[in-house]
């Protein structure tokens, strides 16, 4: 099993830190992982975006042009990455602020809509962790108790105490999803 | 069971010098390299074995501390990227002149000049050819991973010791900014005064009343005890050669063709290699770890069984020149690279070595 998954949004979202939550939780769970980001001037207000590839195997190259997985969470990133994603793959996106909706019709589209739902939730911060639940709930890669385990180790311990609502936040996002993905 | 962790290649070689006994570091923060220098501020270095993390006024004068810290036997390094290491040169050679060894760690970035903050690949002539003046190597070893910088750090100081010579990490801007999982091994101890004395009998001590006085000197005025003394370096550099060269095979058994690639260029071309193999072209690469040593006479080897050679570098061609010494015109040697902080995708080095070896052998089976 290897996963390429590129998340892409603005600076802020959540993007880098959702990348890492997945990479660290990928590997308590045993997994090869890598996380690749864009840095430079770019990430500065503007758009961010990383690579992750969790795998049973040794990850050759980090740095990618296909994937199986987009997260797309703004229009830039959308115009960037909608056509990297693998025939038959996956592209999950948040439409709030997207005026140009994906129009694909070789993979699988996903509309999640996080920025309502951590509105609702009163805690803009767990946006990304909704985000993440979704694909989670798509490609079930990796369990909830390795997914602690990642959290815990991701988060400074003077943020532990924020686990529980960035579970809640996770589970939230795996129950927005409506259909499954099939894996073939 | 080993400590495991998650971490930036940057982070990674930090704690790696902090494991491997470092006794010094000095340096100047530029990107894509600044969390090292950040990461052994935050890390209670001082508290957990009493190594000293300075930030100096500049690399100019980080390499000169690290010039007397080496001078005194002690393990000290630097870290910059592309413009700072520019920077350290009349340093780097000064050390070469007086056999002092050393950790440098280069984590590339595009230029010349200012350049970009992103990967690059450019700097390899300056790293391997002899960056300062006079005729010097040092060991330059590259990276291609996380674990490998966490490693390089502790092998650096081997080597550096081993041989009295300075060793250069040869990074670049993706290697110290990914994330992967590093296993971490135990602290080596830093060596007491007492052992510097005992192992290093050549540093800067403190005289004695039982010996002379150790001088530690680049010059001579006498051309010919400078010969002597040059003629000998070259004999260390040449043993050097003989008995340092590391490298990686990957699916080179029963390669017809061959990437030669170094760093995270070796990483895309190893992907490469698997899209290569599924479409039925029996592709290997062959990742030089030692730059200096170069491997060439695997290289020579390799030359004897495959039709061609493609170095793919983030550069615009300057490993290739090595490539073709080593194989000395036996099999086509062709270059592939990107520049400016662009890099390659693994499908685009992949299509890359069938136009320039597979697509052109059709043509002329037809013809």
């Amino acid at each position: 099993m290897t996963e390429e998954i590129i998340i892409a949004g603005f600076g802020g979202q959540g993007v880098l830190s959702m990348g890492k939550i997945l990479a660290y939780s990928g590997m308590m769970q045993n997994k090869e992982v890598s996380w690749f980001p864009s840095y430079g001037p770019e990430m500065r207000g503007g758009t961010a975006n990383v690579t992750v590839i969790i795998s049973d195997e040794r990850i050759s190259s980090p740095i990618l042009n296909w994937f199986d997985t987009a997260i797309i969470l703004n229009q830039q990133s959308m115009d960037k990455f909608e056509n990297s994603v693998k025939k038959g793959g996956i592209l999950i996106y948040d439409p709030n602020g997207i005026t140009r909706h994906p129009v694909r019709t070789n993979i699988n589209i996903y509309t999640i809509n996080a920025a309502d739902e951590s509105a609702r939730m009163g805690s803009a911060k767990v946006f990304n962790m909704i985000i993440l639940g979704a694909f989670l709930k798509l490609k079930p890669l990796i369990g909830a108790e390795y997914m602690r385990k990642g959290l815990e180790k991701s988060l400074p311990a003077r943020h532990h105490d924020m686990i529980p609502e960035n579970e809640k936040a996770i589970d939230i996002g795996k129950s927005l999803v409506k259909q499954t993905y099939t894996l073939n | 069971m080993k400590e495991i962790r998650l971490m930036k290649g940057n982070e990674a070689i930090a704690e790696g010098v902090i494991r491997a006994g470092c006794d010094g570091y000095f340096g100047y923060p530029i990107t894509p390299q600044s969390e090292v220098l950040e990461y052994l501020m935050a890390n209670k270095t001082k508290e957990r074995t009493g190594m000293i993390v300075l930030q100096a006024e500049s690399e100019i004068a980080s390499i000169h501390m690290v010039y007397g810290g080496a001078a005194s036997g002690k393990r000290v390094m630097t870290s910059s990227s592309s413009p700072g290491i520019s920077l350290m040169q009349e340093g780097i050679s000064f050390m070469a002149g007086t056999e002092l060894p050393c950790l440098l760690l280069n984590v590339v970035r595009g230029g010349p000049g200012l350049g970009t903050i992103q990967p690059s690949q450019s700097d390899y002539f300056q790293a391997v050819k002899g960056g300062g003046h006079g005729d010097y190597k040092m060991i330059v070893l590259a990276p291609a991973s996380v674990q490998e910088m966490y490693d390089f750090a502790k092998l650096g100081f081997e080597l550096a010791f081993k041989h009295r010579i300075q060793v250069m990490v040869l990074s670049d801007g993706a290697i110290g900014q990914m994330m992967e999982k590093v296993e971490l091994d135990e602290q080596v101890p830093r060596w007491t005064d007492e052992e510097i004395v005992k192992l290093h009998p050549w540093s800067t001590t403190g005289k004695t009343p039982d010996r002379e006085r150790n001088i530690i000197t680049s010059l001579d005025l006498n051309p010919v005890k400078q010969e002597i003394i040059n003629r000998n370096l070259q004999k260390k550099f040449k043993h050097i050669e003989e008995t340092e060269v590391r490298f990686e095979r990957i699916m080179c058994d029963d390669a017809e063709y061959l990437f030669v690639a170094y760093g995270s260029s070796a990483r895309i071309c190893q992907k490469a290699v698997s899209l290569g193999r599924a479409k039925g072209i029996k592709v290997g690469l062959l990742r030089p770890i030692t730059l200096f040593p170069y491997p060439s006479k695997e290289l020579e080897k390799l030359a004897k069984q495959v039709k061609g050679m493609l170095s793919v570098e983030m550069s615009a061609g300057q490993m290739v020149e090595d490539v073709r010494l080593s194989v000395n015109g036996a099999v086509p040697v062709e270059h592939y690279g990107r520049l400016g902080g662009i890099i390659p995708a693994p499908d685009e080095v992949l299509n890359v070595l069938e136009e320039k070896f597979i697509k052109e052998n059709l043509l002329c089976k037809t013809h």
